[in-house]
């Protein structure tokens, strides 16, 4: 067992350090400003340009394919310099790579790694939240078209996106799970209109719902079987449960390195209760550090996707909110006005416990996968 | 970087489990009877254990802090109540200090809120608590010397007991005499002194880990059996979600341990005190949670004597306690990161 770098991984490791130095974009603190998003596609195609994005995914559809491992020496020397996140796609992809034909993975997942197409992801509806196979989403076949009607919601970056991952009912006789079938759906096309959802913190770059009224999709750009959507969206999820897939460690370093300083600039003016906060959140972060490398490590192993994101996603749910709590302990509230930048570090910071699936899901997963505990 | 264990670790995770499995105790019944403690006792002496904190040719140990870290997760997941803690720090000590191994089975004496090494100024038994201290003759502790320590030794006197069921502690009487530890010893200095409180840490979190382990599996065992309103009260969801929580505790936990355990040879003594003290404010809070939780699920049966839950309870709160708990610990990640200034934290 070794938490230390071989000598390629300190190599490729100082390599990123050194590129970060001149290429580090300076975006604001993560997530809380409509500014951060705008500049993440931009910031995707860069690091892809130089080598450092989709390091553990196939060379044929433009990854590295380097070990898992080196995810995580690009999140530690992301969040060391200060630098944004890498782009969360890894579940598209595993999706994707998993359930697609040949014809699918060659046609989609290069311009998805290299930041060339955005996707966003429609699996959520108004009536089909934690209870998704509710979904009423429907695809009816039409010649060489499957016709789509429907709405969608929760849908992140849908006014940036020219594809969609759409679950639609293809079967409607069908029992809930077996009737749904995925698809790649063009964005820009007149059966469909998205609208920005403005959240708790104002954001307005990031969800977004989506209106379906006879857009048409080429059957051809259905991903997996017919019936087969719903096992590619639990293959989906589980990615998008695992911090190692978001590389979310990177975001939560720097908003605590940034509130650290903060603290160190002027200490007296920091009560022992607001700094003990602060301090579990270093505890907290530290720990899902320590988590990714081990989660990261088995999957030399061979990846798998058990119920294990389940306590993936609970344990970065308690990171993001422990930092969220000591971004409003240090950072404070502009009660007057001004800077709201840890008023909306916190506010994000909610979200967490309910996108992905909420924290009382991924508790029933856990009860139910892992401790064996009976059905109620 | 790979932080899978390696084939022999996961050998010695196996065969400690399967002792823990035969031979620790499995109901409060059980605890304290001599026949079952000599037999486990034997089978950790047999097994070496104790020795994996010795020195190699070169003052190196025998293992890094992983080994003893994997042993002592299995000992606590199986409330095992053999010597272990005590006599691998003793060891450890001694290797620092370049001294030869113990003639007689010792432990460590820690100071009476057991959050460091007890120190003896003026040749008596200074106040002072031995740890883990069924079986030993002697417990080792510091006389300042300088800037640096040198090793001492006070003979331990016997009945011993506390809060800890499976490890008991015993008071040092105040009137024995501390005798400084033999040639070849030399001086213990500070870097030692953290390289030492890393380990302690990193073994006490290990063994939180193990508690937490067993406490979840106790409690979903009996959420399992347990039926009210017709049905197994762990199908209900308020129950299922704090058995989750306090597995998802858990899982933190060991990733955490395992670094710090990882870092007690791998780093230096500043880093790797710094990486055990975070593992043990993360594990201590844990821990207390994770227990209480075992407790609650049991329902008034947890409250008894008789259950094994606060079994779990009374010795994850003297594993905390050990070299620093969350509070303490948490001070020294602020400390570490320049943030004590904070008004009215020291």
């Amino acid at each position: 067992m070794d938490f230390g770098d071989s000598l390629e991984e300190s190599q490729f490791r100082l390599r990123l350090r050194v590129w970060l130095v001149d290429n580090n974009p300076g975006l604001p603190t993560s997530s809380t400003d409509d500014e951060y998003w705008a500049g993440m596609a931009a910031w995707h195609r860069q690091l892809y340009d130089a080598g450092f994005f989709g390091m553990s995914w196939p060379t044929d559809i433009g990854g590295q394919g380097l070990s898992s491992v080196h995810e995580v020496i690009v999140d530690e020397e992301l969040a060391a310099a200060g630098a944004p996140p890498r782009p969360s796609l890894g579940y598209l992809v595993q999706g994707i790579l998993e359930h697609g034909s040949d014809d699918i993975k060659r046609g989609f997942l290069p311009g998805i790694v290299n930041g060339r197409d955005r996707w966003c992801q429609g699996f959520s509806e108004p009536d089909a939240g934690s209870d998704l196979a509710s979904l009423r989403t429907r695809a009816d076949l039409d010649g060489e078209d499957y016709v789509i009607s429907g709405q969608k919601i929760w849908t992140s970056y849908s006014d940036e996106a020219e594809w969609c991952l759409v679950l639609a009912r293809t079967d409607q006789d069908a029992a809930m799970h077996r009737g749904i079938s995925a698809f790649a759906v063009p964005m820009r096309q007149p059966g469909i209109q998205q609208r920005p959802l403005k959240m708790i913190n104002g954001v307005t770059k990031e969800f977004g719902e989506v209106h379906f009224d006879g857009a048409r999709v080429a059957a051809r750009h259905m991903i997996g079987a017919p019936g087969e959507g719903w096992s590619l969206a639990m293959t989906v999820v589980s990615h998008e449960r695992e911090p190692g897939e978001l590389g979310y460690v990177a975001r939560y370093s720097k908003l605590v390195n940034d509130l650290s300083r903060r603290v160190r600039q002027d200490p007296g003016a920091f009560s022992a209760e607001q700094v003990r906060e602060l301090g579990w959140a270093i505890v907290e972060v530290e720990m899902l550090r320590r988590h990714v490398q081990r989660r990261l490590s088995d999957r030399l192993n061979g990846i798998s996707h058990g119920p294990e994101g389940s306590v993936d996603k609970l344990l970065m749910t308690s990171v993001e909110q422990a930092v969220g709590h000591a971004a409003l302990a240090i950072g404070g509230i502009a009660h007057g006005g001004g800077d709201d930048t840890w008023l909306n570090a916190y506010l994000y910071s909610r979200a967490q416990s309910v996108m992905g699936g909420t924290s009382q899901i991924q508790r029933n997963l856990v009860a139910r996968r892992i401790l064996g505990l009976p059905a109620s | 970087m790979d932080v899978r264990l390696s084939q022999e670790q996961q050998a010695l995770r196996d065969s400690a489990a399967q002792v823990v499995d035969r031979l620790a105790p499995r109901a409060v019944g059980q605890i304290g009877d001599a026949a079952r403690m000599a037999t486990l006792d034997a089978a950790v002496a047999a097994s070496g254990w104790w020795e994996l904190r010795t020195a190699v040719d070169g003052g190196d140990s025998l293992a890094s802090g992983v080994e003893p870290a994997v042993v002592a997760e299995e000992l606590g997941r199986g409330l095992a109540d053999t010597p272990f803690l005590g006599p691998t720090l003793a060891a450890e000590l001694r290797r620092l200090a370049g001294a030869a191994p113990g003639d007689v089975t010792e432990t460590v004496a820690l100071d009476p809120a057991l959050s460091s090494l007890a120190r003896a100024f003026d040749g008596t038994s200074p106040a002072a608590v031995a740890i883990d201290a069924r079986g030993s003759a002697q417990a080792l502790l510091l006389v300042p010397d300088g800037e640096c320590h040198r090793l001492a030794r006070v003979e331990l006197p016997a009945a011993p007991g506390g809060l800890d069921l499976t490890r008991p502690s015993v008071v040092l009487d105040p009137s024995s005499d501390v005798v400084l530890v033999d040639e070849p010893a030399g001086p213990i200095t500070a870097d030692d002194l953290a390289r030492w409180t890393a380990l302690g840490l990193a073994l006490t979190c290990a063994d939180l880990v193990g508690i937490m382990r067993g406490a979840v599996d106790l409690a979903s065992a009996y959420a399992t059996e347990r039926r009210q309103y017709g049905a197994a009260i762990g199908s209900f969801q308020a129950v299922q979600h704090m058995l989750a929580d306090a597995f998802v505790a858990m899982e933190g936990s060991r990733s955490i341990t395992l670094h710090a355990a990882w870092a007690v040879d791998a780093l230096a003594a500043p880093e790797a005190l710094t990486a055990a003290t975070l593992a043990k404010a993360y594990c201590a809070r844990a821990a207390t949670s994770v227990c209480e939780t075992a407790i609650q699920v049991h329902g008034g049966i947890g409250n008894t004597w008789e259950c094994l839950a606060h079994v779990y309870l009374r010795r994850s709160l003297l594993s905390s306690d050990v070299l620093g708990n969350a509070g303490a610990s948490l001070m020294h990640v602020l400390v570490h990161h320049d943030l004590e200034a904070a008004d009215g934290l020291r």
